[in-house]
């Protein structure tokens, strides 16, 4: 699982009122190549939630992204979209948990594939 | 400028909106209002049949020509032509009026060129071919012939006036076409990417043909992101990435998505396979209760997918038991064993399957994004035509595949023209109540199933009469179509 896609998702067990971001719990953290590709990451800027990318880049391990969430004109920067490009897509938790913020819920990630699919009392 | 856009002569309906949406991509349609339908103009060739691979199609220039037809899977050629007419001789003139300046470019002494003899519903011998071309001398080449690599490439077409042509019916005239070839499509592709080459199948793994023009219909390219909500084995978002994508897909059965079936046969291996980038995310999923960040909405460019509608593979949603048994309590899974639960699913009928889809692509699309799916019709259905729709899309191709003689799969295009408001959401909020309390009721009338496998009867109606059964849309049954 990528951050990228921890940044989009959060616990929509029923009841749950906050349930962005999702704790991460590393058991296995592994780095994987992706071509960088800068239209991509200037489309995707603006979608990201920065809090919860920094958050989620240091439990990984990672702390090279700036602390202020940065304003669009960082995107012309050739170092700041490689860190950003790292953080989003190389970035990748083999196996661990996602746990909802407000229940403590464990969502489970086995070979890098999140499992958000919710019990029968949680729907 | 006016081409000649001649198709391989199958998936008829699919042919025209793949030019279309490859216009689109390639930018025909650039400073045209974006609310104006844009469409192209077409013209058939004197007395051809509109499923005819022989069309004539405007386009603003020839790079686009070449850039739709070299990315195009049903395209055979574009060409420019040269001279068109009913016999040899007619050609002749038409060639002979061409305006040298326009051909002359192309027929100089440093240029090498090849001349192909082709033919459409009957078979030219060699020597046939080589009188052919012989009879062109009346045109100026000064190259030299290249038959492998020439830097020019002409066609002599021909189709005959006789008989019935691969389910055609019969031509009244033959048409012969000279014209200097603009672009082609590569379908190597499809052997390369063909299903029995894959490393790990599904029972409803798309077909790679089928997946590359959902693609094309999706305007897939470098720099976009691609989700498919249904992803299973992952055979529409190989496609997808071979486009250059960014993929996202999920699925509700972990089995397909995680396990595959060993080490080397699953998802991430059908990418590695063709040295493809692996999809950056792939999750386990309920399209029925999506697990997005509230306040996410517009980055994906394309959603492509098939949904399960039934017929083949049935969808399944979440929280089974609690809706099955309806009075009793709401199962609750035994604090020792929450670790590792495997939750229980639903059926999911076919028509909520569709409004969870137009809702999710209609809040996680970009503006102008597209919505790719297929949408089962049963054939005797007189609701023809009758899509699903959406306030924030507006339908802009639909291409019927025939499967059986009871139902079609229609592949549907839709652009997100509005935005995603507090009211639409509203709606479809409750809309998703409704289909939870009515679970059963809408199990028993979406259930495609039984209408598709059910023994056939003539239809009565109230009055006695023999339903009047519907003219036939024409198949054409052969090996390529």
């Amino acid at each position: 699982m990528r951050l990228l896609t921890h940044n989009m998702l959060s616990s929509n067990i029923k009841g749950v009122t906050n349930g962005f971001p999702l704790r991460i719990e590393v058991e296995k953290a592994i780095e994987k190549q992706v071509d960088f590709n800068p239209d991509f990451l200037k489309n995707m800027f603006p979608k990201i939630d920065w809090k919860a990318l920094l958050d989620a880049s240091r439990t990984m391990g990672y702390a090279e992204l700036p602390d202020e969430t940065p304003d669009s004109s960082m995107l012309d920067s050739d170092e700041f979209l490689r860190k950003f490009h790292h953080a989003l897509l190389e970035l990748h938790l083999e196996e661990g948990a996602l746990v909802c913020p407000e229940t403590g819920r464990k969502f489970p990630v086995n070979k890098g594939i999140p499992n958000m699919l919710l019990h029968e009392d949680e729907v | 400028m006016w081409y000649l856009c001649v198709f391989f002569h199958r998936l008829l309906d699919y042919r025209k909106p793949e030019v279309e949406s490859l216009a689109e991509l390639f930018g025909a349609f650039e400073g045209d209002n974006p609310n104006n339908n844009a469409t192209l103009e077409w013209r058939l060739p004197k007395h051809h049949h509109p499923d005819s691979p022989f069309h004539f199609v405007n386009l603003p220039s020839e790079e686009i020509a070449q850039n739709i037809a070299n990315r195009s899977i049903l395209v055979k050629g574009m060409y420019e032509v040269w001279g068109e007419g009913s016999s040899y001789e007619e050609l002749e003139e038409s060639i002979r009026s061409y305006p040298e300046e326009r051909m002359q470019p192309y027929l100089s002494s440093d240029s090498t060129f090849k001349i192909t003899v082709d033919s459409f519903g009957k078979v030219m011998s060699f020597q046939e071919q080589n009188e052919r071309i012989k009879g062109l001398f009346y045109i100026p080449f000064k190259g030299r012939v290249n038959l492998k690599t020439p830097d020019h490439k002409f066609w002599l077409m021909e189709t005959d006036d006789y008989g019935v042509n691969n389910g055609l019916p019969p031509m009244v005239e033959r048409r012969i076409f000279f014209g200097r070839e603009v672009g082609a499509a590569d379908r190597r592709l499809i052997p390369t990417y063909q299903l029995k080459s894959r490393t790990y199948l599904g029972p409803t793994a798309m077909d790679a043909e089928i997946a590359f023009l959902m693609a094309n219909q999706g305007l897939v390219k470098p720099g976009k992101l691609v989700y498919d909500p249904f992803v299973g084995t992952g055979s529409i978002l190989v496609a997808a990435a071979h486009f250059g994508a960014m993929t996202m897909g999920a699925d509700i059965d972990i089995r397909v998505v995680r396990d595959g079936r060993g080490p080397d046969s699953n998802v991430w291996s059908n990418f590695k396979q063709y040295g493809l980038p692996m999809p950056i995310g792939l999750l386990r999923a309920d399209n029925n209760l999506p697990s997005w960040r509230p306040d996410l909405k517009e980055v994906f460019d394309a959603i492509i997918c098939d949904p399960p509608y039934g017929v083949r593979a049935g969808g399944r949603k979440s929280g089974g038991r609690k809706l099955l048994k309806g009075a009793v309590d709401p199962y609750t899974v035994p604090d020792d064993k929450r670790v590792g639960h495997i939750p229980s699913t639903a059926p999911y009928c076919l028509a909520e399957c569709v409004h969870d889809l137009l809702d999710l692509a209609a809040r996680m699309l970009v503006m102008g994004g597209r919505l790719v799916y297929f949408y089962p019709v049963l054939r005797e259905d007189e609701m023809q035509d009758c899509f699903p729709e959406h306030p924030c899309f507006k339908l802009v191709a639909s291409s019927e595949q025939i499967l059986s003689s009871r139902y079609s799969r229609v592949l549907l295009t839709m652009v997100k023209t509005g935005p995603y408001t507090e009211e639409i959401a509203k709606a479809a909020r409750i809309k998703h109540l409704e289909f939870k309390e009515n679970h059963l009721k809408w199990l028993e009338d979406g259930n495609l199933h039984s209408s598709v496998f059910a023994p056939a009867d003539p239809q009565f109606t109230t009055t006695g009469e023999l339903k009047s059964i519907k003219e036939p849309k024409p198949k054409y049954r052969g090996k390529y179509v």
